[in-house]
Formats: C-alpha cells, sequence, structure tokens
C-alpha cells in the first residue's frame, strides 16, 4: 500500500523498482508464509507421529528383562518376529479375515452407492445419513453393543432361538468368531466407504450417463460400463485403506475378550499382540520391534495390491 | 519529507514488546514468589491413588488428624487400568502418586520394578502384631516392609438355600460331595448349575491355593515355578471333570452375562471372596433373603483350609518425594480405628486387623439379604484359616494373562483341563527364563 511519493511537478517516471529490500522481503514472505500455515500441523505430526516412531525405532534395538536391565540386541528382535508363531498366527487370520471381509464390504459399499446414485430411490439423504450413521457411532461402543447382541445366554439372537427351539448360535466360538467381527467391522464402515464411492460417482460427467441411455444401455449396465470403469480409483483407495485398516484391527478384539476368552487370545490380532507384549508382559522393545513388523507386512500388502491393480489398468 | 515517520508514535510492534516484558516479568515475579513461599510452614501434599468408593471421608478424616498434610485422591481405574498407569509413571520416571492402592497379589510384581519403597525405617513394624498374620506375610520380606494391609478375601461358599431345599440338597462340606451334589442338580434340572467355573485366574488361584498349591517361591532373582504340582492338577482335573459331564458350566466370568446367570438362579452357588456378599448384593438384588454363607468344600474330611482371593494394601512408591509422610499416610488409613471401622460399615471392606476380626460387633452383624445371617462369622473363620506361606511371582500379570487364556482354552475343547497345568508350566517357565530369572 505504499503511496507515490513522488508530489514533484514534472514526469514521475514509471520505476522499475531494482530489488530492494522491501521487495525481498515481500518475496521471503511470499515462501515462508505458506510454510507458517503447515506449522501447527508440522509440530503436531512431528511431536505425535514421528517422535515416537523415532523412540519405538530406537527401543526395538534393545531388550530390557525383569532381571537384568537393558541391553542392546541389534535385529535379534526383529529376527524373533519373524519366526514367532503367535505374530505369525495373527498375521495369517488377518490375510484370511482381509481376503472375505475387504471385497463383501467394498462390493456393499458400491452397491449402496450405485443404487443412490442411480437416482431412482427417494429421501436419498435421509439414506446416506442412516448408511453413514454406524461410522459415528466410536467403535468402542459398537464392539460392547454386538458384544451384548452376540451374548449366547441372554443376546437377542439367543432369545429368538429359544423362542425357535432351536439351539443358540455361539457367534463367540472358535469357529465363528473371526465372522462375528467381520460382521462388526463391516457394520462399521460400509457407509463410511460408500460415502466415498458415491462422492467420486458425483464426479461422473452427465453427458455419458446420457450417451449411455441414448444407447440403449439399462441401469445395471451404465453402473458396470460407465460408473464403475471411472471411480476405479477411488475403488482402489477404499481398498487400500480397507488394507490397512485390517491389519490394525484391535478394538473390537480387546473388547470382546473377556467374553470370549477362549477363541481370542492376546494374539489374535497382530496389533493386539503388540499391545498385550507392552502391557501384560512388560515386553516394551520386543512389543515395538513387532509394531515395525506390522507395519512392514500393510507395506509389503499395499505395496502387491497397488502393482497387480495398476497393471490391470494398464492392460486395460 | 518521507511518509510519517513511526517515531514518537507507539506502534503495534512497540506495545507487543512492551506487553511481553510485563507478562516475562511477572512470571519471574510470580516463580520466584511460589519458590520463596515454600518454608517449612507450607503443608506437605500427597497423591493417594485408590479406587475404593466413597474415599474422601476417610481420607478427610486423616488431614483433620495431620494438620501438616494435604492429601489429593485419585481414582486411576480399578486394578489392571490403575496398574497399567503406574508402570507406566514408574518407568518414566515422574507421575507416580506417593500412596497407592496395590492388591496383594501384585506386591512382587512392583517390588520386582522397583516400585515400592520400603517403609520399615518409619515404624511400620510397630504395627506388625495388629494385622492377621498371613497378611503381614505378603507384604513384609524379613524385616522390610513394602506395604501396609488394607482388606482381604478369604474364600468361602455362598449359595441359594432356597434352591438346596427345593431339590433337597445338603450343603457341602467336602469337594466329593460338591460334584455329587451338582450331578444331582443338573439331572433335576438341565437349565441349572451348581456352579460356574470361569477362566479367572485370581478365583481359580485361590481355588488351588485352598487345596495346598504354592506355585511360586521368589528369592531375589531365583524364582521357583510349580504350577504343575499336585494340588493345581486335583482342581483342573475335578473341575474339568465336572465341565465335561456337563453338570458344571464354563461360561466367561465378569460379564453381563454371568451377572445376570447370578441373578437368575442359573448358578446356585459362587465360591468367593470375603468382599463376595456386598458384590452379590448388587448384582442380585432379586433373590434378597435365599443365599446364605457356608465354609468352602474341603478335600479332606473335616479339615478346614481357606485361602484368599484379592485383598488390597496401600503402598508408598519410590517416586515419592515425602516418603516419610507417605509411610504415615498409609498407616494411619490402614491402622486408625477411626478410619477402620468405618470401612466394615460404610464399604463392607473385609478387615485384616485382628481387633475388628474378633470384634462380636463386626461378627455378629446380620445381613438381610443372607436372611439375617451373620455372614462375616463365616468369612472370619475362614481368615483364620487361609493356608499359611503363599506367595506371589514377580510379573504375576502374565500368569493370570496365560490362566485365562488356557483354562479359556479349555473350555471351548481346544485343550484337556488335564493339560492345562503342563502348559502353563512351560509358558511361565520360558518368559520367567526370558526375563533373566534363574528357575528352578
Amino acid at each position: 500500500m505504499a503511496v507515490e511519493q513522488g508530489n514533484q511537478a514534472g514526469a514521475a517516471p514509471p520505476e522499475v523498482k531494482p530489488p530492494g529490500r522491501a521487495a525481498r522481503n515481500r518475496r521471503l514472505r511470499r515462501v515462508v508464509i505458506p510454510y507458517l500455515f503447515l506449522l501447527p500441523f508440522l509440530v503436531l505430526f512431528f511431536v505425535f507421529l514421528v517422535l515416537p516412531l523415532a523412540y519405538a525405532l530406537g527401543i526395538s534395538v534393545f531388550e530390557s528383562q525383569l532381571v537384568g536391565g537393558t541391553v542392546f540386541v541389534g535385529a535379534d528382535n526383529y529376527l524373533r518376529a519373524i519366526g514367532d508363531p503367535d505374530f505369525l498366527g495373527g498375521v495369517v487370520r488377518m490375510l484370511k479375515f482381509g481376503a472375505f471381509q475387504v471385497p463383501i464390504m467394498l462390493g456393499l459399499a458400491l452397491l449402496l452407492a450405485l443404487v443412490l446414485d442411480s437416482g431412482v430411490v427417494w429421501f436419498r439423504t435421509f439414506f446416506r445419513l442412516g448408511f453413514f450413521l454406524p461410522y459415528a457411532v466410536p467403535s468402542v461402543v459398537a464392539a460392547l453393543v454386538w458384544g451384548y447382541l452376540y451374548g449366547p445366554d441372554f443376546g437377542p439372537f439367543a432369545q429368538l432361538a429359544e423362542r425357535l427351539g432351536l439351539p443358540a448360535p455361539d457367534f463367540l466360538s472358535d469357529s465363528l468368531v473371526l465372522g462375528s467381527i467381520a460382521n462388526i467391522v463391516t457394520w462399521e464402515f460400509t457407509g463410511y466407504n460408500m460415502i466415498i464411492l458415491y462422492a467420486a460417482l458425483q464426479a461422473v460427467p452427465s453427458e455419458l450417463r446420457d450417451a449411455g441411455a441414448v444407447d440403449g444401455a439399462r441401469g445395471w449396465q451404465v453402473a458396470w460400463y460407465i460408473k464403475i470403469p471411472l471411480i476405479l480409483p477411488a475403488l482402489f483407495l477404499t481398498a487400500v485403506f480397507s488394507i490397512i485398516g485390517t491389519f490394525q484391527l484391535f478394538n473390537e478384539a480387546q473388547i470382546l475378550q473377556p467374553q470370549a476368552p477362549g477363541s481370542i487370545s492376546d494374539s489374535f490380532t497382530p496389533n493386539l499382540y503388540a499391545y498385550s507384549l507392552a502391557f501384560t508382559n512388560q515386553q516394551y522393545e520386543y512389543s515395538a520391534a513387532i509394531s515395525f513388523a506390522i507395519g512392514a507386512v500393510v507395506v509389503v500388502c499395499s505395496y502387491v495390491f497397488m502393482l497387480v491393480t495398476n497393471r490391470r489398468e494398464v492392460g486395460e | 519529507m518521507r511518509s510519517e515517520s513511526s517515531a514518537g508514535r507507539l506502534t503495534r510492534k512497540d506495545f507487543l514488546k512492551m506487553g511481553g516484558g510485563a507478562l516475562a516479568g511477572a512470571y519471574a515475579m510470580g516463580g520466584l514468589a511460589g519458590c520463596g513461599g515454600g518454608s517449612s510452614s507450607a503443608p506437605v501434599e500427597l497423591t493417594l491413588w485408590a479406587w475404593l468408593p466413597d474415599f474422601q471421608a476417610q481420607v478427610d478424616m486423616f488431614e483433620k488428624a495431620h494438620k501438616n498434610i494435604k492429601v489429593k485422591l485419585v481414582n486411576a481405574g480399578q486394578g489392571e487400568p490403575e496398574y497399567q498407569k503406574l508402570r507406566t509413571a514408574l518407568k518414566a520416571g515422574e507421575g507416580a502418586p506417593d500412596v497407592v492402592h496395590v492388591e496383594f497379589q501384585y506386591i512382587p510384581t512392583f517390588k520386582q520394578i522397583d516400585g515400592l519403597a520400603d517403609i520399615s525405617e518409619y515404624g511400620a513394624n510397630d504395627y506388625k502384631n495388629d494385622y492377621a498374620a498371613w497378611t503381614w506375610d505378603q507384604v513384609s520380606e524379613g524385616d522390610a516392609v513394602y506395604a501396609m494391609p488394607w482388606d482381604s478375601g478369604p474364600m468361602a461358599l455362598l449359595y441359594r438355600k432356597d434352591i438346596f431345599d427345593k431339590y433337597g440338597i445338603e450343603v457341602p462340606t467336602t469337594w466329593d460331595q460338591f460334584a455329587q451334589d451338582a450331578e444331582k442338580l443338573n439331572k433335576a434340572d438341565s437349565g441349572t448349575y451348581l456352579a460356574d467355573f470361569p477362566a479367572d485366574g485370581g478365583w481359580i488361584t485361590g481355588l488351588a491355593w485352598q487345596a495346598g498349591a504354592r506355585p511360586f517361591e521368589v528369592d531375589g532373582t531365583k524364582v521357583s515355578i510349580n504350577l504343575d504340582d499336585s494340588a493345581i492338577q486335583k482342581v483342573s482335573e475335578y473341575w474339568g471333570d465336572l465341565v465335561d459331564r456337563g453338570v458344571i458350566a464354563s461360561k466367561p466370568g465378569g460379564t453381563n452375562e454371568w451377572y445376570r446367570s447370578v441373578a437368575n438362579g442359573t448358578y446356585v452357588t459362587w465360591p468367593t471372596a470375603a468382599w463376595g456378599p456386598v458384590f452379590l448384593e448388587d448384582i442380585a438384588g432379586k433373590s434378597k433373603g435365599k443365599w446364605r454363607a457356608a465354609p468352602l468344600p474341603q478335600w479332606e474330611e473335616g479339615a478346614n483350609a481357606s485361602s484368599n482371593w484379592g485383598g488390597s494394601t496401600l503402598a508408598v512408591t519410590t517416586q515419592s518425594e515425602y516418603a516419610e509422610e507417605a509411610a504415615q499416610l498409609a498407616i494411619w488409613l490402614t491402622n486408625a480405628p477411626e478410619p477402620t471401622k468405618l470401612y466394615t460399615t460404610k464399604q463392607f471392606l473385609f478387615p485384616v486387623l485382628n481387633d475388628l476380626l474378633e470384634s462380636p460387633e463386626f461378627k455378629n452383624q446380620k445381613f438381610d439379604f443372607y436372611g439375617g445371617q451373620a455372614v462375616n462369622s463365616v468369612f472370619v473363620e475362614a481368615s483364620n484359616n487361609v493356608g499359611k506361606g503363599f506367595e506371589w511371582s514377580p510379573f504375576q500379570d502374565y500368569v493370570y494373562a496365560q490362566m485365562e487364556e488356557q483354562y479359556g482354552a479349555a473350555a471351548s475343547g481346544d485343550t484337556e483341563y488335564s493339560q492345562v497345568p503342563e502348559n502353563l508350566q512351560e509358558k511361565v517357565t520360558n518368559y520367567a527364563k526370558q526375563q533373566g530369572f534363574k528357575v528352578d
């Protein structure tokens, strides 16, 4: 807001200011100010993510014993993790879990998003909110409520079965517990994924749909041939999120454990295993190594998934 | 002429500089004042972590009796959650309270990580004879005292008199008789069980204690592990056999479903600790007047062995800066007549002080919920018969977690009950070795 100073009569030549201090300051401000805006986030990111990660990495190369204190052991903890049957069992269990639960959940989310987008449904907003509501329920609360629903003596399903004279289904038995937890997770996250896919569908240009309609494509054909291919990036995004989330499974297993101590052991999921290593076994360093091992597994799985899907995209 | 210079006028920058300076000055002064005020007349402030309900009244009594000590009472969680916080604080080197509520079974665990201070130098041993002998055993090692006994949980049997009468069952005095009663009851009504056998580490340990088990012997960094001794094997096989025959249930304890089953008479007895009766009143209100208490069934005809489940102490942590005052707090709250008498009537804690245990007033107190029976006397008898010489491991959370996993697996059929003690022995021995203990 520099006011023109030249009050001299006569020609005041439009100055081409050489890069004086003022201009340099302005340029400096332009470069620095965006980072100042980012600063709060960067500080929190550093303090609550980078520092703890570095700390965990640091302690994972040590081992502390109740008797004998802390010793440097190098990569021993990681080698132990690779051969640990509890850890590997948990990983395999999560692979099994993810192989079924993720496609079912995303398929359901996709179906709901397509149906909502197709325009044949009234009260769209109501349904959108309704499907999204389970995601707004804290997962601890959801696990507690489902734990009650699954109760073999007093849960509603058990009572219904009793009324019909059938044996009460034991949802938390060895054979059914993984499916029961998959049910809870699907209930929680289908709405969330549906919103992402629905938003992606909104970006599909209407000309394409109209073109399809003109060509005589019916509803499901429009969905299959036009809409889905165009929202594939969003679909892959939700798939990667789901893969990451699968390996982080913790809340539901921990909340249901008191009700099913025989089916849900301390190493039921890798994340639960890391937790109990730290807080029950007091093996903090090994727990840190397991945490990084889980991270490595997640990275590998995500990478493999993206490789596969990229190839398919290019191939088509 | 240049535009107005900033000379002679307060700009925003100047104002901020002045304000900042003023603030900084105020901080410095305030800080100094705070430090300066710390003369010997300022009261000592202690932090006390305890989960006993309605405890503030007794804490206030302490403050009235000790004008120079202020106590901040914090409920940091009941049991495991509080222990996790305590462990975190101890590992971090700060944040632990001065006095903390620790159950008997966790004393060696916190002693191991150097969390409990030895308060014998503050005169704790003067009060040794006030407490039931077995409780003092649990908190002391030679002359060193690591905690003050607070309340206990000697075990006895609570049963539904009306259901016993209905099916013609006599109160069992031996475990053999208990087994026969279980079968008789379940045959008469297949939806009712004489008891539940949950995978609860503390409870099962209590039963094994009564049978004579002594799973741990700790001597510094040497630990003797006998989780597969004959007593534990006997208990596992006994209950496992009853569960396998279907006459005893094996549902998890402490869940909503379990409370409802107890309340509606699905489980007809509950071998439990002295804090059980009041607990039962809370969860089984409908069956008021129908319960009674009796001594635990015995393994040998005519014996009268009992054991303990739970019970807690107040301990001074090694992080306390005022160990002497903290010791005073722990001792007074567990020993002075004023608060301790109140524990039995206000919070229904089962006492550890000999005076209270022997007082006729306490023993003869009638409970409506138990049809007017003087339930306390049954548990006082049990307290006198708690087996001596029982020790806990220095890694009790690990042991409990393994017990829950193994007995849980047995309940769902993944392993045999008779196999559990051997599995436990293997797992805990490996863990102890890994943690650097010398195991024999």
